[in-house]
């Protein structure tokens, strides 16, 4: 019994040297699926890294999600895609340093014979139209996500309620899992073109509507303000967000291919 | 497409590191789970077996409820005690491994003290008073009625291993799933398979397997060893 009290305690000395969690020069970015099921931030971080000798470290999850954890302290800062949402947060005092980072847009994607018959549709509002009205299932992401919030706005121009209608299905889930299932359903949903070209190749899918304004999608970045949490590394994540805006960082972007060779990110920081 | 199970295959066996970072980290988070969780639950398992103590029923009770708690809800509430704006939040460990061992080692503990109590209580009594005829002292005892029950003890580590190494749910939460520092095995399959790369996904599925096949099959032998020890 004592030996094994021995042994145990001999391993516990080694708990605490093998998973000493380097805490000196991390910072932790909450940011959205979208970014991450991209693959920009497997791009773009060793390149910051090696420029500043800073690790971000990434937790994705939705818009939504992101700014509750920057909100709550969890997190360092945010990159995330709803401007509106985004401003909100400012203004109630928990971000500061909000920038402009890049864009990309939203894209409809379906079944390739498109039974609502959206390709015909001059705007994306019309597009939506059509689908309520053929009541071809539309998978949303439901999640509060950059995505989810665009999605609702469109609806709501449309000026159509849809949830509670059998079609209308609420995912849930991230956004390359949102496509899996609208792919396994053989229904439509609303995507950011940078997940739709990352992950298409193992979907029976195309896009069937672009192009409109309202499928703007831009990118924020900001830090959580020190001055709520004092523990955000609020210097560490600055000499980030300067990084991503700057020239190096924007060009960085810029370049950033997925595996077929898409640009995905177009930088406006200016 | 290319069939991923091949793919799997050959990422195994060329060793690559990312895969091998995961199972590593896997490994570490479930296995100093498991040892905490030991360390605190098999002396409670020894004393609620051997001393009576006020609400004890209660307390067995609470222990195997615990048993089967639902690993998302313990994450959930890790998640908020441990956040910065939480009662733990100083501490700063959440999306880091230690959010994540906490978390399994809470998981953990219920099934390891309440197995091992039962696997306690069912010594013969006759052995306890054998060595106090005997004239051995209370710790003896107590040492000689554990080293009976060991196979029972040994189930108890090797049944919440594999409900460590199996659990998405708790480390998902806590753990936030970041690449290099809290990606692990059950987590990774997850995303992976989210978008689509079932390469990776599969190769730390058949090592999963593998894992999970292995506990299973040491637990058989332990029992029936166990059991032929008996009679």
């Amino acid at each position: 019994m004592q030996k094994l009290y021995l042994l145990l305690t001999a391993l516990l000395t080694l708990l605490m040297t093998v998973c000493a969690y380097a805490e000196e020069n991390r910072i932790l970015c909450a940011s959205t699926t979208s970014a991450q099921n991209s693959g920009l931030f497997d791009y773009l971080l060793p390149e910051f890294e090696k420029d500043s000798g800073i690790k971000v470290d990434v937790v994705a999850v939705g818009t939504g999600a992101a700014i509750e954890i920057g909100k709550r302290g969890d997190a360092d800062l945010i990159l995330v895609h709803a401007k509106e949402l985004e401003l909100k947060a400012v203004e109630e005092g928990y971000f500061v340093d909000r920038r402009d980072v890049m864009y990309n847009d939203f894209v409809i994607i379906g079944e390739p014979n498109d039974p609502a018959e959206i390709k015909e549709a001059k705007t994306a509002t019309e597009a939506f139209a059509k689908i309520a009205k053929k009541q071809t299932p539309f998978i949303s992401r439901g999640d509060k996500s950059g995505a989810h919030t665009k999605e609702l706005f469109i609806w709501k121009e449309a000026g159509i309620t849809p949830a509670g209608n059998n079609w209308y299905m609420e995912a849930g889930q991230g956004m390359a899992k949102t496509q899996r299932i609208a792919n396994e359903k053989q229904a439509y949903t609303l995507t950011d073109r940078g997940t739709w070209l990352a992950v298409k190749d193992n979907l029976n899918m195309s896009i069937l509507f672009e192009g409109d304004p309202i499928l703007f999608n831009q990118y924020g970045i900001m830090a959580v303000n020190p001055k709520k949490h004092k523990n955000a590394k609020y210097d560490k994540a600055l000499v980030f967000i300067n990084w991503i805006i700057s020239e190096k960082g924007q060009k960085t972007i810029a370049s950033f291919k997925d595996k077929n060779g898409n640009l995905l990110f177009t930088p406006n920081s200016k | 497409m290319s069939n991923p199970f091949l793919k799997a295959v050959e990422l195994i066996f060329s060793f690559d590191k990312q895969l091998f970072d995961i199972i590593f980290l896997s490994v570490k988070v479930s296995g100093f789970a498991l040892i905490i969780a030991s360390v605190f639950g098999i002396p409670i398992a020894v004393f609620t077996a051997f001393k009576k103590f006020p609400l004890k029923s209660l307390f067995i009770n609470i222990m195997n409820t615990f048993m089967g708690a639902p690993p998302v809800a313990v994450g959930l509430i890790f998640y908020l005690l441990l956040s910065r704006s939480g009662m733990l939040g100083f501490l700063g460990i959440l999306y880091t491994p230690y959010a994540m061992i906490l978390a399994q080692t809470f998981l953990a503990f219920p099934i390891i003290a309440s197995l091992c109590h039962s696997a306690i209580v069912g010594v013969d009594p006759l052995l306890k008073q054998a060595s106090i005829t005997l004239g051995a002292s209370p710790f003896t005892t107590a040492a000689t009625i554990i080293n009976e029950a060991r196979y029972g003890i040994m189930s108890a580590l090797i049944a919440a291993s594999g409900r460590l190494f199996a659990e998405v749910g708790a480390i998902l939460i806590v753990g936030g799933n970041i690449a290099g520092l809290t990606r692990v095995m059950t987590t990774a399959i997850a995303l992976e398979t989210d978008k689509g790369d079932f390469e990776l996904a599969v190769a730390l599925g058949i090592i999963l397997i593998l894992i999970s096949f292995t506990i299973n099959f040491s637990l058989n032998i332990i029992q029936k060893k166990g059991k032929k020890e008996l009679i």
